[in-house]
């Protein structure tokens, strides 16, 4: 190698709290940044790659300790440094990126404000200077109307803005090094897409060091020069990217490859020839927040003449970006809300027709799982109880229940044992199999998966996607799959249905709609997905 | 803004108008005639006496009639006028509405005052002796009762080390003028104010301490240290800020509370304010000027949210007034 490396780790090992899983957060792990490279750190969660872009920032949490190892930079040991060298470092020498710029960015100050504090951290400047240096900033990293958005606060802009204002605060001090943490995890894959390259160009004409965290395999194909495998604390698999992708040595790499959803959907039979399981008729739904005296109200329209149907033992896919209707589409169809117009009949009856007790008889014929496998399950019942209060209601007796929801964790993959433990003592593939079994519970016809892989790891996510399938073909289920990632889409639905702003505005068989897409939205959508372009994605 | 405002003073009409009503028929039905005290005190308590009475006051005529003529009333600021006292409940109130405000607000200051800061003292020395101290003085304050702390501190202040007078809003005869009144009321405030003040004090300082040490774990936290800031403008820019929009909806809440709060205290240190001529209207059964207190008591509360509300605008740029 010939430049030498703006910063080094070397032999890093960070020690966990005694109570902890395993002993090292870290262990053991050299990574070199050089500049005008991003290296990708890649691993599932608790590999411990957050815990690497923390300690080269000094910001590791108190609950650890730093073993051994050294982080050289400019010549000095950061590790050695006391929280005053640390100061001169952070921003100047060394910026981040965060994961969230929601919350990563305080409410209360104005976006050029935070800007502005980067030079005051480091007494650069006049105050006036420093506005002019963020407005600078600001139409650097791409932002519409530098004027107004350094005067607004974080919760006025959206998300793609609020990351392009961190990333724009992160460069202020021209920093040799960026240390990204899962910076385009949090955001809608157009936007993704954009933030991903605004860090490639930003990152070439600065001639920076990058360090780049990421779960996600298609977003290293895009953006790494270098990838670095980690898992449970240690390094599996270094290396460039074509190497690592064309060639993995490790079997972990290669099963993390492996699970990556491919974008070629499989041929499916059509299934046109069953009965309608769900019908969907002109479905309209408008959210109204009252704007006071003097002012307009607020509406945002989540669906607007929504129409489809969803065959029995078919799978039909809503796709589409944050803020599209999607969720909404599927507490309508749930009608866990009321729509305002427009009919949903599952088998023969008409959902939207019924009240009181009629209504909650049919409810056992539609279930959801849904996104958040932590929040989805109360913390304070056990297991069994949370299988079995659904059936409990409707009548089955207690013993019955429990006995089915013994049989239901065996068909998820758990132990029948599990019925007396709590929630948080699973882990999030298995709290998510919870969910499936809870949904199972009611004997469902139709699932409303919402989300339902979004939370997890991509070798989990496959291992759930395969369940789904293995269930909703052994019990004849029908299923509507919500999701904004089209590679999982792709793989799991026989037909989708494409959402912007509460319309569909393309439903086709999914070979078909991945083939040619007609919608301009759904081409720009399928367009952004990322890691298209690496040879090894194709498979 | 303002036509937030203007909203919100003609709800607040609304609400004024259903708590006279409440109150109005509240106080009629309790037991006990005050033509009958008025009566008795007089010394001629004779049927044709009270009758007399009854008919000057309005008191023989049905409910919903004197209840007209009691609103009517209330919109012309008048108050009516009270039986006992012998003189419009408007001008009762307005001689010892200065004295409660006086000693509610300073109370209030105090509390937040001495609250903010200990509670941001327990927040960063959270787990050493120091917020150990804090928090369980705070807690010992929250659960003595009100009455206790005023009479133990009138023992200590004023009768063993003479320090502080122990009751009234001046020496009585004192008759000082410019700063020397100044000072005399000041030192006649210093308990009474000191004893409402703790008690809410106590509040803010646990809010403050858990609010920090929850904000103090968030990403924007992390961002800030990032940026290589110095703590003490970490600690006050970005944990501070964020961790008080709890405790400024907690005080909305208690400032209203405070004027009603003050009858124990003023009743205790013989402070000649709002709650101590309730006390007394309750005693003496004097209806017009009982309602009165509570209209006023109740027109404070409404101005205090009002307020509340405009500064939580201020503090949070996410609250937006039209919805």
């Amino acid at each position: 190698m010939t430049v030498a490396p703006a910063v080094s780790i070397k032999n890093l090992k960070i020690a966990l709290p005694k109570s902890a899983e395993r002993p090292y957060a870290v262990d053991g792990v050299s990574i070199d940044l050089i500049p005008g490279e991003i290296v990708c750190v890649v691993g599932e969660s608790g590999s411990g790659k957050s815990m690497c872009a923390h300690a080269l920032m000094g910001l590791l949490p108190d609950t650890v300790t730093t073993e051994t190892g050294e982080v050289l930079f400019e010549g000095r040991n950061l590790l050695k440094l006391d929280e005053s060298g640390w100061r001169e470092v952070r921003g100047r020498g060394i910026a981040m990126v965060f994961q969230e710029p929601m919350t990563a960015l305080n409410p209360l100050m104005r976006i050029g404000e935070q800007m502005m504090e980067m030079f005051e951290a480091h007494n650069l400047l006049t105050p006036k200077e420093r506005r002019a240096k963020a407005l600078s900033l600001a139409k650097e990293v791409g932002l519409p109307d530098p004027e107004r958005i350094i005067r607004a606060y974080p919760h006025q802009l959206s998300g793609g803005q609020r990351q392009r204002a961190m990333i724009a605060m992160a460069l202020a001090l021209e920093p040799s090094v960026l240390v990204a943490d899962e910076p385009t995890t949090a955001l809608d894959v157009t936007t993704q897409a954009q933030i991903l390259k605004l860090i490639r160009n930003l990152q070439r004409s600065r001639n920076m060091a990058v360090m780049f965290i990421t779960h996600d395999f298609g977003v290293v194909a895009d953006i790494a020069d270098r990838v670095v495998v980690l898992r449970h604390g240690k390094i599996v698999e270094e290396g460039s990217i074509d190497a690592v992708f064309k060639n993995p040595q490790h079997d972990y790499t290669k099963a993390l490859l492996a699970a990556v959803p491919s974008m070629h959907p499989p041929v499916r039979a059509p299934l046109d020839e069953n009965a309608r399981a769900v019908e969907v008729i002109g479905l309209d739904k408008t959210y109204v927040t009252s704007g006071g005296w003097f002012k307009p109200d607020r509406r945002v329209q989540a669906a607007n003449e929504v129409t489809f149907s969803i065959m029995q033992g078919e799978t039909v896919g809503l796709v589409g970006e944050s803020g599209s209707g999607k969720s909404s589409v599927a507490r309508l169809v749930m009608r866990l809300i009321e729509a305002d117009r427009g009919t949903v009949r599952i088998g023969d009856v008409d959902l939207t027709a019924l009240e009181g007790k009629a209504l909650r008889a049919q409810r056992h014929r539609i279930q959801m799982i849904f996104q958040d496998p932590f929040a989805s399950l109360n913390p304070r019942r056990r297991v069994g109880q949370i299988i079995t209060d659904g059936p409990i209601a409707r009548g089955t007796d207690p013993k019955v229940a429990m006995q089915r929801a013994r049989d239901l964790l065996g068909m998820v993959g758990l132990d029948a044992g599990s019925l007396d433990r709590y929630p948080h003592e699973f882990s999030g593939g298995q709290r998510q199999r919870l969910g499936i079994a809870r949904a199972l519970a009611m004997d469902p016809e139709i699932i409303v998966a919402d989300e339902a892989v979004s939370a997890l790891d991509v070798s989990v996510q496959a291992q759930v996607l395969k369940l789904l399938e293995d269930l909703k073909a052994r019990l004849g289920l029908s299923m509507l799959f919500i999701t904004h990632d089209l590679r999982v889409a792709a793989q799991i639905c026989d037909r989708i249905a494409v959402m912007q702003r509460g319309v569909i505005v393309e439903l086709k068989p999914t070979a078909q709609l991945f083939a040619s897409p007609e919608h301009p939205y759904t081409r720009e959508l399928l367009g952004a997905v990322p890691g298209q372009s690496s040879p090894s994605q194709a498979a | 803004m303002l036509s937030f405002v203007a909203q919100r003073i003609v709800k607040g009409v609304f609400v004024l108008l259903a708590i006279i009503v409440m109150n109005f028929f509240l106080i009629r039905l309790a037991p006990g005639d005050p033509a009958a005290v008025m009566a008795g005190e007089a010394g001629a308590s004779d049927a044709q006496f009270v009758q007399q009475l009854r008919e000057k006051f309005s008191l023989d005529k049905p409910l919903p009639e004197q209840l007209f003529i009691y609103v009517k009333g209330v919109v012309t600021l008048d108050l009516g006028f009270s039986f006992r006292q012998q003189m419009p409940v408007a001008k009762l109130i307005a001689e010892r509405l200065p004295a409660t405000l006086l000693l509610t607000l300073t109370a209030f200051g105090i509390s937040l005052l001495l609250g903010i800061t200990f509670g941001t003292l327990a927040a960063r020395f959270a787990g050493t002796w120091a917020d150990t101290a804090i928090t369980v003085s705070a807690l010992l304050f929250y659960a003595t009762p009100i009455f206790w702390v005023a009479l133990m501190s009138i023992l200590l202040f004023s009768v063993y080390l003479g320090w502080l007078p122990s009751f009234g809003y001046e020496t009585i005869g004192g008759n000082y003028t410019g700063w020397a009144h100044v000072k005399d009321v000041a030192l006649h405030l210093v308990m009474p104010a000191m004893t409402i003040g703790l008690f809410f004090m106590a509040t803010y300082t646990r809010m403050t301490r858990a609010s920090m040490l929850e904000v103090k774990r968030l990403d924007f936290v992390k961002t800030a240290r990032a940026k290589g800031l110095r703590d003490n403008i970490i600690q006050r820019r970005h944990v501070l800020r964020n961790a008080l929009l709890p405790v400024v909806t907690l005080a909305g809440v208690h400032s209203g509370t405070l004027v009603g709060g003050a009858v124990l205290t003023e009743t205790v240190f013989a402070w000649p304010g709002i709650g101590r001529l309730l006390y007394e209207a309750l005693l003496q059964r004097d209806y017009n000027l009982l309602l009165g207190v509570f209209v006023v008591c109740s027109a404070m509360v409404l101005i205090f949210n009002l307020v509340t509300d405009l500064v939580y605008r201020l503090v949070d740029p996410r609250i937006e007034f039209a919805s």
